[in-house]
């Protein structure tokens, strides 16, 4: 079998029906190579702006690239789905082994509608050239690790395949209910974990065994994956992800006063030191993981290590973090413990939710219940307060269980909440979802509520913020549209954009070339450019405006490096945005 | 002396299956890490430890060299491992049920035998330098 060099290899599976089919798309190949410029394609024709996230036939597509696997750091699969925490188009990314599998199953992109009537698994082996359904009630109520056992144990292609599920969280409809991806790895933003349990989809296993041939002569590609090798591993270019990780960035940000702390009413945080990413190294790490076709490694593995009785009795646990769960779990509740940190991310990460949203749906409670908009007993006698770990696991518990008022509404997200409760003033969510770990100036903001996934990934605002000279309004605008153009050919190839210093335009196109697809840089940036604005129509479609009401009110309170943010500065930022959007039709 | 292909330090593996990537590339004319001599696996998902399944290169003879009814498979010069002729290959699976460690992978294209030609392309392309071609002793 040769790579799908001139065509988009589509696996189709109904869960209503339990059927599937397979489908190739040239036109998808040619207009959007692969990744987040076919997944907005196919969702937009396929998703239903009139029916709610969680209807039955709303799709969900998952989708590679042709470099996957088979260039360094080209790790990524890209979903698209209607959100059911924000409502409105949800694109997440997620590393892992499942691009990898898929690759090697023969399949570019793989789309999933309807819904099943009992709990199933659905299991895409590419020998076999179809979808299988297969029942998992037995697996209901499982945590993402335990569900992960139990497939594996039930299904061959060890080494070679990907297991994504979801937890409680996913099944109960926790709106930011996140799919897990080979243990250490999430599809984690804007709920696409409560889609699968909406679908009564506890997993998906992927197992691809297929040999794909080298072109007939292979030096060009050999040479140009050797020189992207030895950039990746001997320059500088990707060393901090691998070094102490994302978690390099706690102290640096705690020193500009950019590090989100105590429901942003600060933008530092005291114990900084203890939870950076030296002192998780330095203690609690003990291993790296990469994903497959990833030399980097950028996965931090930390034991956690603590007595449960008297006698040197412990127990141990692995835990991977990251700096915007340090920031979600640590400093944004108060908590400077990094055992207690690794106790919160086990939890929300096993029950099988974003740890962001998570954090910041916490770090409101807290802040609500110590004004006394909410009181414990609307929360099952739970009383939050800054820094007690302890009671912010039983408060996770508590969300996933949904048996009281206030757990009842943060499964909705604190937006949510917040509209129905009171506090909407503090919140630290932009565009329905709550912000990343940077507290950097207007470009954070704005990227976040203008940005297709409303994450600080789209564009890097917090970069922008950081670098920008000068600071100016057009500026500012600028830079955030071609940013996030650049980066959906960067995720149109489903290129890790940790290795977005490697893979520039002229690199990406001499990469294709050596397995025979021609595109100049000039072409790929044109492609970006187009995507970006066909994406913000899908999203229009779904319900997006930029508006400045969904800025909270305590983002104008909190100084950032650039200093206080004023409402007046954000609506003309939002002003400049809406004549380019004019301008492109 | 012969060199073997060896893996000492598994503990510092990332699971990156760069070295699978490298053989399948650089011999067997493949993008899929399947089609690769060595094979790497977790020892039970995400949480397990990284593990080589890699060709240990018996002495002489080698139970893969004693299956082969043809001249494919030799005894390599040195006393360790063997070598692989190809033009000699019936593809009778005979090495891959004698190997003690079923370490020899199969390529259902060519219906030929995965064995190691103890080339070290993949301790180029191994970030962590947890493989190590070394050279043995044989008495």
């Amino acid at each position: 079998m040769m790579l799908n060099q001139e065509l988009i290899r589509i696996l189709h599976v109904d869960l209503t029906t339990g059927e599937s089919r397979v489908e190739d798309r040239a036109d998808l190949f040619r207009d959007y190579l692969g990744g987040t410029g076919v997944a907005v394609r196919l969702l937009d024709e396929r998703v239903h702006d009139d029916q709610d996230a969680l209807a039955p036939d709303q799709p969900v597509v998952f989708a590679i690239g042709p470099l996957t696997t088979i260039f360094p750091v080209v790790t990524k699969t890209v979903a698209t789905f209607r959100s059911p925490l924000t409502g409105e188009y949800g694109e997440s990314h997620a590393g892992g082994r499942l691009a990898s599998a898929l690759r090697y199953a023969g399949y570019d992109a793989l789309v999933i509608t309807g819904a099943a009537r009992r709990p199933v698994y659905l299991l895409i082996d590419g020998e076999k050239g179809s979808g299988e359904v297969r029942p998992a009630e037995a697996m209901v109520g499982m945590d993402v690790i335990e569900t992960g056992r139990v497939i594996r144990n039930q299904i061959a292609g060890a080494g070679h395949r990907s297991i994504i599920r979801i937890g409680p969280a996913g099944e109960r409809g926790v709106r930011f209910a996140n799919v897990n991806v080979d243990t250490f790895r999430h599809f984690g933003r804007l709920g696409l974990g409560a889609v699968f349990g909406s679908k009564k989809l506890k997993a998906i296993a992927v197992i691809g065994q297929k040999h794909l041939a080298l072109p007939a002569d292979s030096r060009a590609y050999k040479r140009t994956y050797t020189d992207i090798y030895d950039r990746v591993l001997h320059t500088d270019a990707m060393k901090k992800y691998h070094e102490l990780g994302t978690p390099a960035n706690v102290i640096p940000l705690n020193e500009l006063g950019a590090l989100p702390s105590f429901n942003l009413r600060q933008g530092y945080f005291g114990e900084a030191d203890e939870i950076g990413g030296e002192a998780f190294a330095e203690n609690e790490l003990i291993t790296k993981r990469a994903c497959a076709g990833c030399q980097i490694g950028c996965i931090h593995v930390a034991l956690y290590r603590r007595p449960f009785a008297p006698g040197w009795e412990y127990e141990s646990t692995l835990v991977a973090y990251d700096h915007e769960l340090i920031y979600a779990v640590g400093s944004l509740l108060g908590v400077g413990n990094r055992s207690d940190i690794l106790h919160l991310i086990e939890e929300i990460d096993r029950a099988g939710m974003d740890a962001i949203s998570c954090g910041t749906a916490l770090a409101w409670t807290t802040e609500a219940l110590e004004r006394g908009l909410l009181e414990p007993e609307q929360f099952g006698g739970l009383d939050l307060r800054w820094g007690d770990a302890e009671r912010y696991a039983q408060a996770v518990a508590a969300l996933v269980r949904g048996d009281t008022e206030v757990g009842r509404w943060l499964a909705q997200g604190e937006v949510a909440a917040a509209r129905h409760l009171g506090g909407a003033d503090f919140v630290t969510a932009v565009g329905g979802q709550g912000i990343a770990g940077y507290w950097t100036g207007y470009a954070h903001v704005l990227g976040h509520l203008l940005g297709a996934r409303h994450s600080h990934l789209d564009n890097a605002g917090y970069a922008i913020d950081q670098k920008l000279d000068p600071y100016t309004d057009e500026a500012i605008v600028a830079r955030m549209i071609a940013d996030e153009a650049e980066r959906i050919v960067q995720t149109s190839l489903a290129i890790c954009l940790f290795a977005r210093g490697v893979y520039d335009l002229e690199t990406i196109s001499q990469a294709l070339a050596s397995v025979g697809i021609q595109r100049s840089a000039a072409d790929l940036q044109a492609m970006g450019e187009r995507v970006y604005w066909e994406r913000v129509r899908l999203r229009e479609r779904l319900g997006f405006q930029a508006r400045p009401e969904e800025v909270p009110r305590r983002f104008y309170e909190t100084p950032t490096p650039r200093g206080r943010l004023t409402p007046e500065r954000v609506a003309r930022l939002l002003e400049i945005y809406r004549s380019r959007r004019a301008a492109a039709g | 002396m012969p060199r073997i292909l060896t893996a000492p330090r598994m503990a510092r593996c990332i699971g990156c299956e760069s070295c699978m990537l490298a053989c399948a590339r650089m011999i067997y004319g493949s993008f899929s890490p399947r089609k690769s001599a060595i094979q790497i696996r977790s020892t039970g998902g995400g949480m397990g430890r990284m593990a080589a399944d890699i060709c240990t290169a018996c002495a002489e003879p080698a139970p893969c060299v004693e299956a082969c009814p043809t001249d494919a498979l030799t005894s390599r010069a040195g006393g360790r491992g063997m070598t692989y002729r190809k033009a000699e290959c019936i593809g009778c699976h005979r090495c891959v049920e004698a190997c003690p460690i079923q370490v020899i992978g199969w390529d259902q294209e060519e219906d030929r035998p995965i064995v190691c030609i103890f080339c070290g392309q993949c301790v180029r392309f191994c970030p962590h330098d947890c493989l190590e071609m070394v050279e043995v002793e044989v008495k």
